[in-house]
């Protein structure tokens, strides 16, 4: 059995000191280890950003792609081997602004992959510009009067783009976010776990104490259903999107691997790429 | 008796133009003649005129032709917009529906035959098609047999009694042409064929083939004129070998998708035109940096932006060479015919995998979309080669912080390869540079040493790559050397022996080979001809500027066309003929 310290390898992150990617970071690397999966079958593929570079802290295959993207390349290696466990991870402006339409479709279309955005409502890497989770006023180095665009509700998105597992963590909480990211990679289909990750250097406002003291934990709200879509929508509203803990789970939804005719349960990848002569003379004698 | 003819049927789009040539044709290929056909056709579904034209012949041959001897038509507009086309011998058999008339100066023989009419007696007006096969055939002096064997394919699902009636719209046109026009079908009597078996197909079909037969399994694509039939071919195909595809939300999901399957170890390839191609850059310069092998198609129509969707041009060939930013390896494949379309997709594969780079396959409209009559493809000729990818390696346990060396500097600049899930093989891979392990680093040493790696990987191509030209040498000394790439070589090969009849020695190349470029087979071929000459469809002379560069050389002639139509060959012949 593989620890979460097998997944750690000897690269230091370029993270400033105290910024919430780090925690997002050792959640993935004890989820991975929880759920008993060695570091040769995990697969992290992640955006551009400060949090883009998590693929390569991460003792596993990593891919370190373009801005946006992490999302079609994690769909197409998990496509190609199904036996790898696939996270695909980036910043909000990764996968909210730039990578928005893949984000949408990723989720319509169900593959079975753990997404994790590390959100920190602002874009850090480019040195303090708004992002679309920055909430109307705030200033930025783009924004310098305040945002006069308002912040986009990802997790009201992602329910009603009928995604089948939406949870929201904070950085904070290692271990709800450890146990989140263990039950995004155990469901079959693709799960979206939303992580504030304060950023420390560019964003004063959204803080550690700022989401403390605004944040509500799903298990504090009694009777709590996360599999109850209208109220999990509601609870959003309700809260402007502030919550933590797994807001919706569909047990029941197929994955798109499981609807694809003729999918065999074996990788691609480790299928066989010849034809024989019998079948490609039945393809030229269809053109006949 | 002839030996060829040239056949044009047209009409409003949506009313079954298409499947008009394509029972013509397939039951005349099914006979042993050879065919090409070109669709004329607009962007819109319903309306607006299209036709298509088809070429009928006892020779090989992968052209349109200059003019027309049989126009049959569904409208007047067909008639109005296509009649300067037909010969002095031309016919031109027109709905009676419509009632035909002929344009004012055009001499050609008119026949109106009641295709709706006979067609709703039988039935449905939807077999007028069937009846205007049938009046063509008489013309041809087929027998209602040879249509047989495609009426049953196309409408044996729906049952014996409407193949039966559609047997009978074609003897019912025969009959009634026959009674019309009588003593006109000797003009138009096509000399037997040789009765062997051909493929008769577009170009997108046999690269949609060759990525079956070169081991691909996995398509992400995102739809596009003219390139959907590629997708369309392996929705149908991939399923029987356990693949599949995605239709995506846009060519850049299309083409990271791709990336993805790649390096996870599936064959995957994506297939756009020139629109798509423009998102994708940033990806293909991923596939670059990352080493991951790539098969992307771009089948060039009118540009730029959306251009002239529906129309032939070759002006995507820069934008191919050039298009990502930064430098990479890259390979540009050209196929010129339909049967090379088949066997350098399974190249592009082996390249792509060997190299471990983007491999850009690029077709045209008219080679994509344009159908040709293919010697039966042959199996023994298909190879897979994936380099140095061992999936039955081993691999050494790796000491605590290290990576597999997945870009080792090595002579040939091509690096081991493992794939996610392989034991002992962890590594990294980013587009950021990196070092052997795909670890970061901007240290200017490892920057050299990894753009180096990268850049030599290529350096044999243009010697292993089978044919980067297509070599039609007759002479040693020349007098004129014809160059061009992607379907014109149908079209050259067709004005050669007119050059010839005006007495001037002429070779012909088609480079299928653009990037890296085979400088030296081209150099070898200009030196034989004491004028050279460059036949592309676009505006600017992308090949010819291409040769200069790569030659040093500067007088070269350009024969150039970009009104959205492929060349005609007499077009070409006149032109040539200007430079002497």
């Amino acid at each position: 059995m593989a620890t979460f310290k097998d997944f750690r390898n000897n690269v230091k992150p370029n993270w400033c000191p105290g910024c919430g990617d780090f925690s997002v970071q050792a959640a993935i690397q004890r989820a991975a280890a929880n759920v008993g999966i060695t570091p040769d079958d995990l697969a992290v593929v992640s955006g551009i950003g400060c949090s883009g570079r998590i693929s390569g802290y991460i003792n596993s295959y990593g891919f370190h792609g373009i801005h946006g993207r992490s999302l079609p390349i994690a769909q197409g290696v998990k496509m190609a081997n199904r036996d790898l466990t696939v996270i695909a991870s980036g910043g909000d402006g990764d996968g909210f602004a730039i990578g928005m339409g893949h984000t949408i479709h990723a989720i319509r279309r169900n593959i079975d992959v753990t997404y994790i955005v590390m959100d920190n409502q602002i874009y850090g890497l480019t040195k303090g510009q708004t992002s679309p989770r920055s909430e109307m006023g705030f200033k930025t180095k783009s924004t310098p009067n305040g945002s006069i665009e308002s912040a986009l509700g990802v997790m009201e998105l992602a329910l009603s783009a009928g995604a089948g597992f939406v949870a929201q963590s904070f950085s904070s909480d290692l271990k709800e976010l450890t146990s989140l990211i263990e039950q995004g990679i155990e469901h079959k289909g693709f799960s979206l776990i939303n992580v504030f990750s304060p950023c420390v250097t560019f964003n004063k406002v959204n803080t550690y104490d700022w989401f403390k003291e605004n944040l509500t934990s799903l298990s504090d709200i009694e009777g709590y259903d996360p599999a109850d879509r209208a109220s999990a929508m509601s609870t959003l509203i309700k809260h402007n999107g502030l919550v933590k803990g797994l807001i919706y789970q569909d047990k029941e939804k197929p994955s798109y691997e499981s609807l694809v005719s003729g999918f065999k349960d074996e990788p691609l990848a480790s299928q066989d790429l010849e034809l024989g002569e019998e079948q490609f003379e039945k393809l030229v004698n269809e053109f006949m | 008796m002839i030996k060829q003819l040239s056949w044009k049927v047209g009409g409003q789009q949506g009313e079954g133009i298409e499947s008009t040539g394509e029972i013509f044709s397939t039951a005349l290929s099914r006979q042993g003649y050879f065919l090409y056909g070109y669709r004329h056709f607009s962007s819109r579904i319903k309306g607006g005129h299209t036709n298509n034209k088809i070429r009928v012949s006892i020779e090989p041959m992968n052209s349109i032709s200059d003019d027309l001897d049989i126009l049959v038509a569904f409208d007047q507009e067909t008639i109005d917009l296509n009649h300067h086309e037909l010969s002095s011998k031309g016919v031109i058999i027109g709905d009676s529906k419509f009632s035909p008339k002929l344009p004012e100066g055009c001499n050609a023989r008119l026949y109106s035959v009641p295709f709706t009419e006979i067609a709703t007696e039988l039935g449905t007006s939807l077999m007028k098609n069937m009846v205007a096969v049938g009046a063509t055939s008489a013309l041809l002096g087929l027998k209602a047999e040879v249509f047989q064997s495609v009426v049953d394919q196309i409408f044996a699902r729906k049952g014996a009694s409407v193949v039966e009636k559609n047997m009978q719209a074609i003897v019912k046109g025969m009959e009634y042409f026959t009674n019309e026009a009588e003593g006109l079908t000797g003009d138009f009597q096509l000399e037997k064929a040789d009765g062997q078996k051909r493929m008769y197909m577009i170009g997108n079909d046999a690269i949609a083939l060759g990525a079956v037969a070169g081991g691909a399994r996995f398509m992400p694509a995102y739809p596009i004129t003219p390139a959907s039939e590629i997708m369309e071919y392996l929705i149908k195909k991939l399923p029987e070998f356990g693949g599949t595809v995605i239709q995506t939300e846009d060519e850049i999901a299309a083409c990271t998708m791709a990336i993805g399957a790649n390096y996870a170890g599936v064959r995957s390839l994506t297939a756009s035109a020139g629109p798509g191609l423009s998102l994708m850059m940033e990806a293909i310069g991923l596939s670059g940096i990352t080493e991951t092998p790539l098969v992307v198609v771009d089948t060039q129509r009118g540009g730029p932006s959306t251009g002239l969707p529906t129309k032939q041009e070759q002006s995507d060939l820069f934008a191919m060479i050039y298009g990502t930013h930064g430098e990479i390896p890259k390979v540009v494949i050209a196929p010129s015919t339909v049967e090379e379309a088949f066997y350098d997709t399974i190249e592009a594969f082996n390249i792509a995998e060997e190299y471990q780079v983007p491999v850009i396959l690029l077709s045209d409209l008219a080679l994509s979309l344009g159908k040709q009559s293919v010697e039966p493809l042959d199996f023994s000729k298909v190879e897979i080669r994936r380099g140095k990818l061992d999936l039955n390696t081993e691999l050494p346990e790796l000491e605590k912080g290290q990576y597999f060396k997945r870009y080792e500097v090595t002579e040939d600049g091509v690096s081991p390869r493992v794939l996610p899930g392989m034991k002992n093989g962890i590594f990294h891979v980013t587009g950021v540079e990196h070092n052997e392990q795909g670890k970061p680093s901007e240290a200017p040493e490892n920057r050299e040493a990894q753009m180096d790696k990268r850049m030599r990987k290529l350096n044999n191509l243009t010697e292993v790559f089978p044919d980067p030209v297509y070599k039609d040498e007759r002479h040693e000394e020349a007098d004129l050397l014809v160059l061009g790439f992607n379907s014109t070589r149908g079209t050259i090969q067709e004005v050669l022996p007119r050059l010839e009849a005006d007495g001037l020695k002429v070779n012909h190349g088609q480079i299928r080979l653009l990037h890296p470029f085979p400088a030296d087979e081209v150099q070898e071929m200009v030196k034989k001809a004491k004028k050279v000459v460059v036949v592309e469809n676009n505006a600017t002379g992308q090949l010819a500027s291409l040769i200069k560069m790569n030659l040093a050389m500067q007088d070269i002639h350009s024969i150039l066309k970009y009104d959205g139509n492929p060349f005609l060959p007499a077009e070409i012949h006149t032109k040539c003929k200007e430079l002497f």
